[in-house]
């Protein structure tokens, strides 16, 4: 094993800032699609325990589309399909004048995808949750609306904090398949540097540092949002169960 | 854009058909794989000594906060540094995924076990059977079948991220399909034909995975 060692490597320029922007474009990706899929998730989810067959099975197929299919395959089918098989101007917007495009693409991609996710977790959480609940808001008077906005999905949110944490986290590693489209995220940098300088250990190691100080920073948020939860309706986890 | 045009992909079915050859052989490969070392490693997890099994936990948390493009990426650099020769795309994403997704198979192992109760083991134990025993014929039955489902998912998962060996240009399904639309400058077909194909396989495997379920069960 012949290797030079050089762990200033990733603190010269350009390589560091390529290191840094590279962090800058996955939170940046990870955050926005997020944003994107924590809402559309809990409307897709919620929808599937609603009162309407035709939606909840309509729903039940968005979720089994998006979860069979491999993400880097979605990837190709937003950045290379999509485009083709809309009509020509939308397709000319988005080849010719969309601004990033891997990066608007990318995200839509990855937020479509995590909203199919979350929305198996708030349903699950929805079903954990029991039709007590359900009947009692209802016969109470409130509208569906009402009754999942103010009774159910703060259960459903309570209950199912750990996996949508590990969704939380799982984002930001799902974010790397961007690369495939031509996202210069983190991992897409390290190969980066890792190619200009053939000091492979030096940049992996520092885009595996980065990664672990996200997913320890998003247990830190998950946490303080658990305790905010659990301390809000009085009651905690462990009453709303039962 | 001209007509959906199907007969890019009946010419290719020989071509597309060697890369999913390649793709099912990797996922077989590193589901073994992932699984001897996922036992080994739950098994350091749940010893009693401390070192060991802050080492397997350190292993683990480390393996699931990386991205599996930059597990793969790494293993692409460090194998042929390793062994001092070029080993190629596959023995290097092969290697990457056993590693990788042995983190993953530990915490499904690991909590398998634990999901058995203790007086399960003690029971055995006062019955007269030896500790292996016990864990042969009591412990690890119930544990496997607390586990099989997950283990099951988790295989699905793998298959599916098998196609991210395209990003070191491993001819697998995706790849060979790359290449083939490439070639014919047909993406629209090709790539909805790929889509079709891996939603069908896992599809099938879900709906076949909750039919055993059902089994077990009753």
């Amino acid at each position: 094993m012949s290797y030079r060692w050089n762990w200033g490597i990733i603190f010269e320029q350009p390589y560091l800032s390529w290191l840094l922007q590279g962090l800058g474009v996955t939170v940046a990706l990870s955050c926005l699609a997020w944003a994107i899929a924590l809402p559309l998730g809990t409307l897709v989810g919620s929808l599937r325990t609603g009162p309407y067959r035709a939606i909840r099975l309509l729903c039940a197929w968005y979720v089994q589309a998006f979860r069979n299919v491999p993400l880097i395959v979605q990837m190709f089918l937003w950045f290379f399909v999509f485009p083709e098989v809309v009509p020509k101007a939308v397709g000319f917007f988005l080849k010719r004048q969309l601004p990033i495009p891997e990066f608007t693409m990318g995200c839509l991609c990855l937020a479509l995808y995590t909203s199919a996710r979350i929305a198996e977790i708030i349903r699950s959480g929805l079903e954990a949750a029991g039709n007590g609940p359900r009947n009692a808001a209802l016969a109470s008077g409130m509208t569906y609306y009402q009754a999942y906005r103010y009774v159910l999905l703060p259960m459903s949110f309570r209950l199912t904090m750990p996996p949508l944490t590990s969704e939380f986290l799982a984002i930001f590693k799902n974010s790397s398949v961007a690369l495939t489209i031509g996202v210069l995220e983190l991992t897409a940098q390290s190969h980066q540097v890792e190619s200009f300088t053939f000091q492979g250990f030096e940049a992996f190691t520092a885009a595996t540092v980065l990664y672990a100080l996200i997913s320890w920073a998003c247990l830190g948020i998950a946490g303080a949002v658990n305790r905010q939860l659990s301390n809000a309706g009085g009651l905690g986890t462990e009453v709303a169960i039962k | 854009m001209s007509s959906f045009d199907l007969s890019v992909i009946t010419q290719n079915i020989p071509w597309l058909w060697a890369g999913m050859q390649l793709t099912i052989l990797l996922t077989l490969l590193a589901v073994a794989g992932g699984i001897i070392v996922g036992v080994i490693l739950a098994l350091c997890r749940l010893s009693p000594w401390w070192a060991l099994s802050a080492a397997a936990k350190l292993y683990v948390n480390l393996f699931r906060s990386i991205p599996l493009v930059l597990a793969v990426f790494w293993f692409y650099f460090l194998v042929p540094i390793v062994t001092g020769h070029p080993v190629g795309p596959f023995y290097s994403v092969l290697i990457a995924f056993v590693f990788f997704e042995g983190a993953y198979f530990a915490e499904i192992v690991r909590s398998g076990i634990q999901g058995v109760r203790r007086g399960q083991l003690s029971a055995a134990l006062s019955t007269g059977l030896s500790h292996v025993q016990a864990l042969r014929y009591v412990v690890m039955p119930q544990a496997i079948r607390n586990m099989y489902p997950v283990l099951v998912t988790r295989s699905i998962i793998i298959f599916q991220d098998t196609s991210l060996a395209f990003v070191v240009g491993l001819t697998d399904f995706l790849t060979s399909a790359n290449i083939v639309a490439n070639r014919e400058g047909r993406p629209v077909e090709i790539y909805c034909f790929v889509a079709v194909v891996y939603f069908l396989l896992c599809y099938a495997a879900e709906a076949g995975l909750n039919l055993s379920k059902r089994r077990v069960a009753r």
